[in-house]
């Protein structure tokens, strides 16, 4: 378990489960990507420049809890907006497979397909699981000159809320940062 | 600090709760619940039998947490618990709604505040008011303030607890934070 702190205060920190490179820390660019966001649109990175971005990894779609990760998001997403953040769900699930998953969650968020190469975005964060060929459950909060502000990667069974990812933003908008 | 460590109550217990036991109970039971989530419904009877073990040694807290997006009456039905509050029927209403989990239509949910004794236009208005809107939402965002991830979630004396929450793996959780808080073992 480890809190990194870098320049400006900024920090990233880790689980005690990520034993390797872990998830790109805070201060780096963070890479950029396009993926598809339903069967036929694409979305990338770069186009979301001058807001913040949440990019939350996580396993699988259809997660059998109730208020699993993204459900919890998809409540939230008010309080994202007041940041004028922007959340994508990402995982190696394919656009199909997203689009039946979000209709069936209601979701008012764009879930995008780290499907082919499978889990390439995953791995250039750092954060792709080879041997499940699943990603980690991992945060990143982007600013919105395309910087990594804050990441977390947690316990893979653990859901890790929404508090760190308000208390991130919050940190941005206290900076001024956030455009 | 580290997110993996333990998440805390940002929103200490204190009077605006429902509460079921004594404030001095050394312990401190917080559940933020769902009226439509199964899961719920299913710790709902267990929950009776750990307050029913443990007396007067715990305290049991309810707040909302409604996934309104997954389950529509969850909000609804929230308003309706709040709004029995208002008329000293919390915990009353609290059990009808997840005796009846699967009838939490408009009307059903009025027919459960009449059998409570609230008359319709006492009912519409509590269910109306900014106060118990306003309610359900600070449950809400004081829950995902918390690390609330999902329902149920429980916090023993404040912080989150992350077990099972099936009898025996409970019960031993609160045992331990008897233990803790210096109190003689639960009698098994």
């Amino acid at each position: 378990m480890g809190t990194e702190e870098l320049a400006g205060g900024i920090r990233t920190e880790r689980a005690a489960s990520v034993v390797t490179e872990g998830p790109l820390a805070a201060g780096t660019v963070a890479p950029d990507f396009r993926l598809k966001s339903t069967p036929d649109q694409t979305l990338s990175l770069s186009e979301l420049r001058g807001s913040p971005v949440i990019l939350a990894f996580y396993p699988a779609d259809w997660s059998p809890v109730c208020g699993d990760q993204m459900s919890l998001y998809n409540e939230v997403l008010p309080e994202f907006r007041k940041h004028r953040a922007v959340l994508l769900g990402i995982s190696v699930d394919g656009a199909w497979c997203h689009a039946a998953f979000g209709r069936d969650r209601n979701f008012h968020f764009p879930l995008l397909a780290d499907f082919e190469p499978k889990g390439a975005v995953a791995r250039a964060y750092g954060v792709y699981r080879a041997e499940e060929g699943e990603t980690e459950r991992a945060l990143f909060v982007i600013d919105g000159e395309g910087v990594i502000r804050w990441s977390y990667v947690s316990p893979v069974g653990i859901n890790p809320g929404a508090d760190g990812i308000l208390e991130a933003l919050e940190a941005l908008a206290a900076e001024g940062g956030a455009t | 600090m580290n997110r993996s460590e333990v998440r805390h109550l940002k929103l200490p217990v204190g009077d605006r709760d429902h509460a079921q036991g004594p404030p001095d109970a050394p312990v401190t039971l917080v559940e933020y619940g769902d009226y439509e989530c199964p899961f719920c419904a299913q710790a709902y009877p267990i929950l009776k039998n750990v307050r029913k073990h443990f007396g007067t040694r715990l305290r049991f807290v309810y707040r909302n947490f409604p996934l309104s997006e997954i389950h529509p009456r969850a909000t609804p039905a929230a308003l309706v618990a709040e709004t029995a509050a208002l008329h000293g029927k919390f915990w009353e209403m609290h059990d009808l709604l997840f005796d009846h989990q699967e009838r939490m239509s408009d009307a059903d949910l009025a027919k459960y505040a009449a059998q409570l004794g609230i008359g319709s236009e006492a009912f519409l208005e509590g269910i109306q008011s900014e106060d118990v809107g306003r309610r359900v939402q600070e449950d809400f965002m004081g829950g995902v303030r918390s690390g609330v991830n999902g329902t149920p979630t429980f916090f023993l004396n404040g912080a989150r607890y992350d077990g099972s929450w099936y009898y025996a793996d409970l019960v031993a959780a609160i045992d331990a934070a008897i233990r803790v808080a210096g109190e003689p073992l639960s009698q098994h």
